[in-house]
């Protein structure tokens, strides 16, 4: 096998992965970053909203300070983040932003003068000052104290994976595009390294390290709506659980977006209710009046999500070859706020949907969104289990998300992870040898070689890859949502270890020569299964609502008994993950309290154990 | 009901010593705002599990799915199968390497692109962690923008005459993203300096001005006049040079 070597590998050229590769490089280290696709393809282009950081040169966000965006994080989590790494987070953010901005990102800049902007459907007005006039400015985000969110037009993911990549270009870093990492070299205590498959020709190839990275993303692909691109489909969190001794961290924390279109789960902004668009049923009438008398379309994210869900089970949805979903309507917006105020959601309307907003009703259904679920970290970004591995961005539990991520800090925590693993990597690769035993290095090897023989030769049955995939996708998407009840979190994980075991007799249709994408999602569907169903066991096990993680059975937030994190790992041969638990966070700077929105039932650290 | 389509789709699988080119036809009955992107990913599922084609992000932003769509290039993400005969003929776009079926090597191709034209700004401050950032009009920061929404998709380079004779020519992306630059007060190149990466017949000169690029772009940037602009700077700039005129 054809074998490379270099200090440090980055499994994912998105913006964490190559922040990451940046920082090494340019502390002389020899850096190559995988990449399923060409890096400036990555999913962190599809960010458009903004990177949070309390830079507080605009009106509305004036005042802001890393203590406030420090305050907005752990309340967002719902306390299920790790404050030390959420205020190291939120101090770095600005210095990030200007960092971005030295190496070319165009920022939009403050405007000095009065305009108007719309909030909960009516429209105010706000005046920026003379002084502050060409400093970065920022916009609006659910869930923030201040206008916090930097932004480049519509377009704040591309420009800033642009940048990064023309860095990385700049420093001469290796990106090797197109190659799958399909397993970990590993010998239970080190990393060493992946064995990948190269997405160009099919062959294997060997990358030995010194230090590896997991930047892949999210893994929103497990489930059949989702806003995620198509590549984010767990390859990462999958090698890593593989070594059944690197664990995931909170796998049940995962989000939703109440409105992607159908058929193809494109997101549409929150904007458009926040403006004042409404939500309509099967008989163009709206619903969200009846659930929610006082916020109607306004209410959070969630709760729009799982009354959406709601209305579409009790029959109320309009059917499709697609399946049922809902109406946004923004018609009585008029065709010339829609071109202005909205203008990308009317472009996503007419080129993916072939339908005018102005004149027609948009198709939308809940998504799943994003994972803050991933591969466990400290504060460094050193994987738990394994030496000489790391992970960043939103691949990793680092964990500042806790059960809720807020809008404009995911793309912030690529870049400024990125820029804080990046160092601690190359501080630890100062002196830092390992040993790289052969042994193991030709067993990972031959290992992946068997895989792919048995898949292609069908030694193991004829299951379709894609109606395994599809199970376990509708599973999740009918029993692990939004809303979640102990009866169909039970029901699920059976049904998901079945599933399962069809994973394992999976065999190829094709035949499997090259760069067949059969075979390229076959050696991946054992993991996804995995994922899926350290999902569906983390959310039956957690008997408490906390952020995202709604039960229906178990309303209130408990911080008597839940105020801690989900460790996930995998004993190769079982057919459930290992659940262990650690406190949300050794440092407390904010105790736990009310959120000011979403659940307010709260079980106290204080209160009585029942039943013990 | 829906229409029948019928696609006709290029394939080879030059992995596979057994493959020849050839063209294979696929029915497909069709539904609501189906576009490219659905309408293959069916085909793939129900009918060839071999059928290699490119997507991520399936809407518009990544440009990983440009391919020649009944003989024009465009992003299959953001083609309605409405908007075309119920006869789609589908083909990988030229010039790039092929890899398999409909999907082609833009990555080594833009890389490479991203080199020659040294895509990043150039300065000789250093970043000052400490330091307010430096001002910028927001319309100008705005006119940045509107070029840097290039997703590098390669529809410009398969459209152009010159591209599809000439293996070394850079194409209208390498210009835009040079016209980027020059905008760009942070980069502290001069006009000369540019003129070495473009000021040639490789570069803004090779340039025969059929502006199929401009035709073609998905993001509709303003290939055409920035090719102008370019043309314009640089033969001041080859005039400079000829007498020496710093």
């Amino acid at each position: 096998m054809e074998t490379i070597y270099t200090d440090l590998l980055c499994i994912g050229a998105g913006l964490a992965g190559e922040r990451v590769a940046v920082e090494a490089a340019s502390a002389g280290f020899e850096t190559i970053c995988l990449s399923i696709v060409p890096p400036r393809r990555s999913h962190s282009s599809a960010a458009q909203g903004g990177m949070q950081a309390s830079l507080g040169h605009c009106i509305m966000g004036k005042g802001d300070s890393p203590d406030v965006h420090f305050q907005d994080t752990v309340k967002g989590s719902d306390w299920g983040c790790d404050q030390e790494v959420a205020r190291l987070f939120a101090e770095t953010a600005p210095v990030a932003v200007r960092e971005m901005a030295f190496w070319g990102i165009p920022w939009n800049r403050v405007v000095p003068g009065k305009d108007t902007y719309f909030k909960g459907g009516k429209q105010f007005e706000k005046e920026e000052l003379k002084e502050k006039e060409g400093l970065i400015t920022a916009r609006s985000f659910g869930g923030t104290a201040k206008w916090r969110t930097c932004y480049t037009s519509d377009g704040t993911g591309h420009t800033l994976l642009y940048t990064m990549d023309n860095k990385v270009v700049e420093l001469g870093v290796t990106v090797h595009d197109r190659i799958e990492a399909i397993s970990l070299i590993h010998d239970g205590k080190t990393c060493i390294g992946a064995v990948a498959r190269c997405l160009k020709t099919g062959k294997c190839r060997a990358y030995l390290a010194r230090a590896t990275l997991i930047a892949t993303g999210g893994y929103g692909r497990i489930y059949r709506e989702t806003t995620n691109a198509v590549i984010n489909d767990g390859g990462g969190a999958i090698i890593a659980i593989d070594t059944e001794v690197v664990p995931l961290g909170n796998p049940e924390a995962i989000q939703f977006h109440p409105t992607g279109i159908v058929p193809t789960n494109i997101l549409v902004t929150e904007g458009c209710r926040g403006d004042g668009g409404t939500l309509l049923d099967v008989n163009e009438e709206r619903f969200m009046p009846e659930y929610e008398p006082e916020k109607e379309e306004l209410a959070s994210r969630d709760v729009v999500s799982r009354w959406m869900t709601h209305h579409i089970q009790k029959g109320l949805g309009v059917k499709s070859p697609y399946g049922d979903h809902l109406w946004l309507d923004i018609r009585h917006l008029g065709a010339e706020h829609i071109k202005t105020k909205l203008r990308e959601v009317e472009e996503i309307c007419n080129n993916f949907l072939g339908v005018d907003p102005i004149t027609q009703l948009i198709p939308v259904r809940p998504a799943q969104h994003y994972s803050m679920a991933g591969i466990r970290t400290n504060k460094d970004g050193a994987a738990y289990g394994l030496k000489g591995l790391f992970s960043a961005g939103e691949a990793a539990c680092w964990d500042m998300h806790g059960f809720n991520r807020l809008g404009g800090n995911s793309l912030a925590e690529t870049i400024v992870a990125g820029k804080i693993v990046g160092e601690k990597i190359a501080e630890s690769l100062k002196g830092y040898e390992v040993h790289f035993n052969t042994a193991v290095i030709k067993d990972a090897a031959a290992k992946d070689y068997e895989r792919i023989d048995r898949l292609i030769s069908c030694k193991d049955g004829k299951e379709d890859v894609f109606e395994v995939r599809n199970a376990m996708q509708n599973e999740l998407m009918e029993r692990v949502g939004i809303f979640r009840n102990g009866a169909d979190l039970q029901k699920a994980v059976d049904n998901l270890q079945e599933i399962h075991a069809r994973a394992k007799k999976v065999g190829l249709r094709s035949n499997g020569i090259g760069v067949n994408p059969e075979l390229t999602l076959a050696l991946k569907i054992q993991g996804m299964v995995r994922l899926a169903i350290c999902t569906a066991y983390g959310a039956l096990q957690r008997t408490e609502s906390r952020g995202c993680h709604s039960r229906e059975d178990y309303e209130a937030r408990n911080d008597r008994d839940w105020l801690n994190r989900t460790l996930a790992t995998w004993k190769e041969g079982d057919d459930l993950p290992t659940l262990n638990y650690e406190p949300a966070s050794k440092v407390m700077e904010i105790p736990p309290g009310d959120r000011g929105y979403g659940v307010s039932k709260i079980i106290s650290q204080d209160d009585e154990k029942i039943g013990v | 009901m829906g229409r029948k389509l019928k696609f006709n789709i290029f394939r080879y699988n030059p992995q596979d010593p057994d493959s020849v080119p050839h063209t294979d036809t696929f029915q497909l009955e069709e539904t609501e705002s189906m576009t490219l992107f659905i309408a293959l990913t069916q085909i793939r599922e129900e009918q060839d599990p071999s059928l290699q084609f490119d997507f991520c992000c399936r809407a518009g932003i990544c440009g990983a799915c440009a391919m020649i769509i009944n003989g024009r290039p465009n992003l299959a993400c953001k083609t309605l199968t409405d908007d075309l005969p119920a006869e789609i003929t589908l083909m990988p776009l030229p010039i790039f390497k092929l890899i398999g079926d409909l999907s082609v090597d833009t990555g080594t191709w833009f890389r490479e692109m991203n080199e020659n034209v040294e895509s990043w700004v150039h300065t000789s401050k250093t970043f000052d962690l400490e330091a307010e950032e430096e001002r910028m009009d927001n319309s100008l920061a705005e006119e940045i923008y509107e070029l840097e929404r290039c997703v590098e998709c390669g529809c410009c380079v398969a459209a152009c005459g010159t591209a599809n004779m000439r293996e070394d020519f850079v194409g209208a992306v390498a210009m835009n993203r040079i016209a980027r630059f020059m905008m760009d007060p942070r980069d502290q190149r001069t006009g000369s300096e540019y003129f070495e990466v473009i000021g040639t017949d490789e570069g803004i000169f090779g340039c025969m001005g059929l502006l199929g690029c401009e035709d073609v772009c998905p993001k509709q940037l303003p290939l055409q006049d920035q090719l102008g602009i370019l043309r314009l700077k640089m033969g001041w700039s080859a005039i400079k040079h000829l007498f020496r005129i710093k």
